[in-house]
């Protein structure tokens, strides 16, 4: 299985202040970090999601990937070219082969083309002349499970969920070899939600097309996901094959997360639910140490001074903790966090 | 549109003005120049609707000439104020920061001008005539579409769908000609229509102080002039000359407003 | 008609019909609705797009847009009719035994004044000194979990954060400590570490006021959490009404059945074929005859097709619409 993308020490910036506000302020940095210190892989055929709150720099991290922002260091290595060093014709060819679905599905298609015009909008800008766009089209449209007549329709006339098909169509277009999807489910209600991943699910199974799923919802992750990656303040807190996040979670942030989430059961009750004090903190004010401590139910001795280096703790599972947390006992095997786990508080 | 009776009077009475500019060669019973003192200063009357001047000249046939002025000023500085303003305001919003703040710059200067001062230099430079008036209403009016343009485009600029053409790799022309000026055409239709009244009344004002057309060739602004000097006289050249101006603002305005509520979903009633 | 004893409700709606006058024709947003939220208890109504829920929070409210028009049924509260009330009858209830608490904080709190100058200046009825109403808006402010509240009075709502936000407006909706909180998807734009909070609060204040609280979101989980009653609404009318125990264990509905099954955090084992409940909500201004959901259900029968289910109470305080109840 060959790698797609590869992704080695990214880190994006953001100008906040101009340099001589930055001098007035002498010890300020007129610069933040929305990313940082951030490494993965995406493999061929497989679905690696981004899970984060907001604030946690995931969206920076998919426009980055997707070529909308610069990047201040780090690399971001397709086909064995860095996309951050290309230029213009190359750039052009990256983008034939890697596209994005939008977070608003009706907002992210511009409002005075038909959504015909708009699927196949990516054969006009690269020239490619030799296809016929009406039937491009309609094969795409099928793909998606729209009916060929909505070829003619215009995005204000498109619900939410139609209107993120159409999203997927276009993405498809140029038969991509990656698809960055920015909250595939936002906004969906429960009862189609299910429509969107099942479709992406399926189109993976059958073009086998790399994704890159951006998300702040737990429960989508476990269904569509390869690798999972948990976002913290522009880091990745903990990464790992899916099955291995949600069984064997280790980082107190992600333990958080996956606790947070009620299920639909009133009879549950969430036993030692982790509950985070406070609010992420500011990008401009980094806490020390790790940046986790100060909303840390765990944080103990150094954890406010010294940043965990990268651990790695199982197969292909890295953290960034001092004290990584161990589910005693029962591994929740079903994803569902309602076991007691060791408490380790010092 | 039948439920927007402003609006068909709006369209009803610009239709009548140009028709009638457009037609004056055909409708005008008299020639507009021809001098007649016999009959100078004569009030309304079968023979000369809208009565005489002090040349003798058919006010009727001066004024439907007139017209032609006023739609040729109107037309012409329009569409070139409007063709530059977006160009201008479309790159000012969508361009680098420092572009932009260069181009707001040259708006803003332009609009520090009092407009008559600004039309004073020119003739200074260029001499009285049309075209002078027609350069000084396009410079002065850039700026107004530019804004009106750039505002448009520094908030569509940030829309996810133009952050979608990006990625595709839409390159900058396309994004600006197909997806933002589409966009930002429809409230420059509405300024622009209610702009034209103004712009025809710049050019009555101009030609009234005598920077416009040069006589004997009728424009609304120059009967208006030679009626000012003769309102102890008769009131008629005055008169003569407001008419067109009132009618044309007003059917301007209502088309104008018309335009405007059926081009903004919001206000539409119907979906 | 629903046979829950009413004395013991804060809020009982009957019966409620509201229909909109559109240029299609006219809507009927809302049919037969009933809806009971006993004393001091946390009611929780769950629906998707179309259901219904705005229609129903702006006639409790009486807020309804001008082309809506109200055909039948009675809104109880507090003894008094609320549908009956003039709009400056329902101007001295809201915000004083009756408030709401809304998705976007944003769109709740005014941004150019400062948060303590809203929160005193609602509490125009009391008769206080500025100085007690501004302890009051500090009281209120440290209960909803807001550190250091006496200096951030004077701040604007932009220097909070969202999380933070929505936690001011739920002090404003709880200062005059109504009777009933109405609260519109509180916790829908925040992230899920952040809801966790929200919902303990919310849970929190209601034991300590005694208040009752009108909860409506999508996220079942929450609802599960955090109810101690559920309503299912779907496209216009209440399919399902009992205690979130009964609802959950025991959906009797078809289309609360088929939520429940479609809401990923109740899949235990990882599916790469998700369940969904195909279909749409058909065209609330050309109703077909018969069960709402017909066209999506999967156990319809041919009865649906022609009558409307009645309201039927399937087990003690569990109430369901459907023709499959009826038939036992």
């Amino acid at each position: 299985m060959s790698t797609v993308l590869e992704i080695e020490n990214l880190r994006v910036r953001f100008r906040i202040q101009s340099s001589l506000m930055a001098m007035l302020n002498k010890n300020k940095d007129p610069y933040i970090d929305a990313v940082r210190q951030v490494s993965f892989k995406i493999e061929e055929g497989q679905t690696f999601t981004l899970v984060g709150e907001s604030g946690s720099g995931k969206s920076t991290l998919a426009y980055a990937v997707a070529g909308l922002l610069p990047v201040a260091d780090g690399s971001i290595m397709f086909n064995g070219d860095d996309v951050t060093k290309m230029n213009h014709k190359d750039l052009m060819d990256y983008r034939k082969q890697v596209s994005m679905m939008w977070q608003n599905p009706v907002g992210s298609l511009s409002p005075r083309m038909s959504v015909g015009g708009l699927i196949t909008e990516a054969y006009k800008i690269h020239g490619l002349k030799d296809r016929d766009r009406k039937m491009e089209a309609s094969r795409l449209l099928e793909m998606v499970g729209l009916p060929k007549h909505f070829s003619e329709r215009y995005p204000h006339q498109l619900s939410g969920g139609q209107a993120r098909r159409v999203g997927v169509a276009r993405a498809l277009a140029l038969s991509p070899k990656l698809i960055i999807a920015d909250e595939p489910t936002a906004g969906l209600d429960v009862s189609i939600q299910g429509e969107i991943l099942n479709l992406l699910n399926k189109l993976q199974d059958d073009l086998g097309v790399s994704m890159f799923v951006i998300t702040h919802n737990l429960n989508v992750v476990r269904h569509i996901s390869d690798r999972t990656a948990i976002m913290y303040l522009g880091r990745f807190a903990e990464q790992g094959s899916t099955d291995d996040i949600f069984a064997n979670p280790r980082h107190p942030y992600t333990l958080a997360l996956l606790s947070a989430n009620p299920e639909p059961d009133p009879e549950v009750i969430i036993k030692d639910r982790i509950e985070l004090k406070g609010e992420v903190p500011s990008l401009m004010n980094r806490p020390s140490g790790c940046e986790f401590h100060t909303r840390c139910p765990f944080a103990a001795k150094d954890c406010d001074t010294v940043f965990p280096p990268i651990e790695t703790v199982g197969e292909a599972h890295h953290l960034t903790c001092h004290y990584p947390r161990e589910l005693k006992g029962l591994g929740s095997s079903d994803g569902v966090f309602h076991d007691e786990y060791a408490d380790q508080i010092n | 549109m039948a439920a927007d009776p402003l609006g068909l009077m709006g369209l009803c009475l610009v239709t009548f003005m140009v028709l009638s500019a457009i037609l004056a060669s055909l409708i005008a019973p008299y020639n507009p120049i021809a001098l007649n003192i016999m009959d100078r200063l004569q009030g309304p009357s079968w023979s000369h609707l809208l009565g005489t001047d002090q040349l003798g000249r058919d006010l009727f046939s001066r004024v439907l000439y007139g017209g032609q002025v006023a739609l040729k000023v109107a037309l012409v500085s329009t569409g070139v104020s409007i063709t530059i303003g977006t160009v201008l305001g479309m790159i000012a919003g969508f361009g680098p920061r420092w572009f932009d703040g260069i181009i707001m710059l040259f708006f803003d200067t332009i609009r520090s001008f009092p407009t008559v001062m600004f039309a004073l230099a020119t003739v200074a430079l260029v001499g009285p005539s049309l075209s002078t008036v027609i350069i000084v209403i396009i410079v002065t009016q850039i700026p107004t579409y530019g804004r009106v343009v750039r505002t448009q485009t520094l908030t569509i600029k940030s829309s996810e769908f133009i952050k979608a053409e990006i990625v595709m790799g839409a390159s900058t022309f396309r994004i600006l000609f197909v997806h933002i000026l589409p966009n930002v055409v429809g409230p420059l239709l509405i300024l622009a229509s209610m702009d034209i009244p103004t712009v025809i009344a710049l050019e009555a004002g101009l030609s009234f102080l005598g920077m416009g057309v040069k006589p004997p060739t009728p424009s609304w602004g120059s009967i208006l002039n030679d009626g000012y000097t003769l309102i102890r006289n008769t009131p008629w050249p005055i008169i003569a000359g407001s008419i067109p101006l009132v009618l044309v603002t007003l059917g301007f305005t209502f088309l104008g407003e018309s335009l405007r509520d059926q081009l903004d979903p919001k206000l539409r009633k119907s979906l | 008609m629903s046979k829950v004893p009413t004395a013991g409700n804060i809020l009982t709606i009957r019966d409620l019909s509201i229909e909109y006058t559109t240029d299609r024709g006219v809507l009927k947003a809302m049919r037969n609705v009933n809806l009971d939220i006993p004393k001091g208890s946390i009611v929780g109504v769950v629906g998707e797009s179309g259901c219904g829920k705005s229609t129903l929070i702006s006639s409790i409210i009486g807020l309804l847009a001008s082309n809506a028009s109200v055909s039948n049924g009675s809104i109880e509260f507090e003894k008094q009719d609320l549908l009956k009330l003039s709009q400056d009858d329902m101007r001295i209830i809201r915000g004083a035994r009756l408030s709401i608490v809304f998705q976007d904080p944003m769109s709740t709190l005014n941004p150019v004044l400062s948060i303590g100058r809203q929160m005193t200046d609602i509490q125009y009825r009391d008769k206080k000194t500025t100085s007690e109403k501004r302890q009051r808006s500090i009281d209120m402010l440290t209960s909803v979990g807001i550190p250091d509240p006496e200096s951030r009075l004077n701040q604007y709502p932009h220097e909070f954060s969202g999380g933070m936000q929505q936690r001011i407006s739920i002090a404003m909706a709880l200062q005059a400590e109504p009777s009933l909180l109405i609260a519109d998807e509180p916790t829908t734009a925040l992230d899920a570490t952040l809801e966790v909070q929200i919902i303990h609060l919310l849970k929190e204040l209601q034991s300590k006021m005694n208040c009752s609280i009108l909860f409506i979101s999508h996220h079942l989980g929450v609802i599960a959490e955090l109810c101690d009653y559920v309503v299912v609404m779907y496209a216009g009318e209440v399919v399902e009404q009992g205690t979130t125990k009964d609802v959950f264990k025991n959906p009797t509905h078809p289309y609360t059945a088929k939520l429940l099954e479609c809401d990923p955090a109740s899949i235990a084992k990882k599916t790469r074929s998700l369940p969904t409940i195909p279909g749409e909500i058909p065209d609330l201004v050309s109703l077909p005859p018969g069960c709402v959901y017909k066209n999506r259900c999967d156990k319809a029968m041919e009865v649906c097709d022609s009558k409307t289910p009645s309201w039927t109470e399937f087990k003690g305080g569990h109430f369901v619409r459907c023709h499959l109840v009826e038939e036992v």
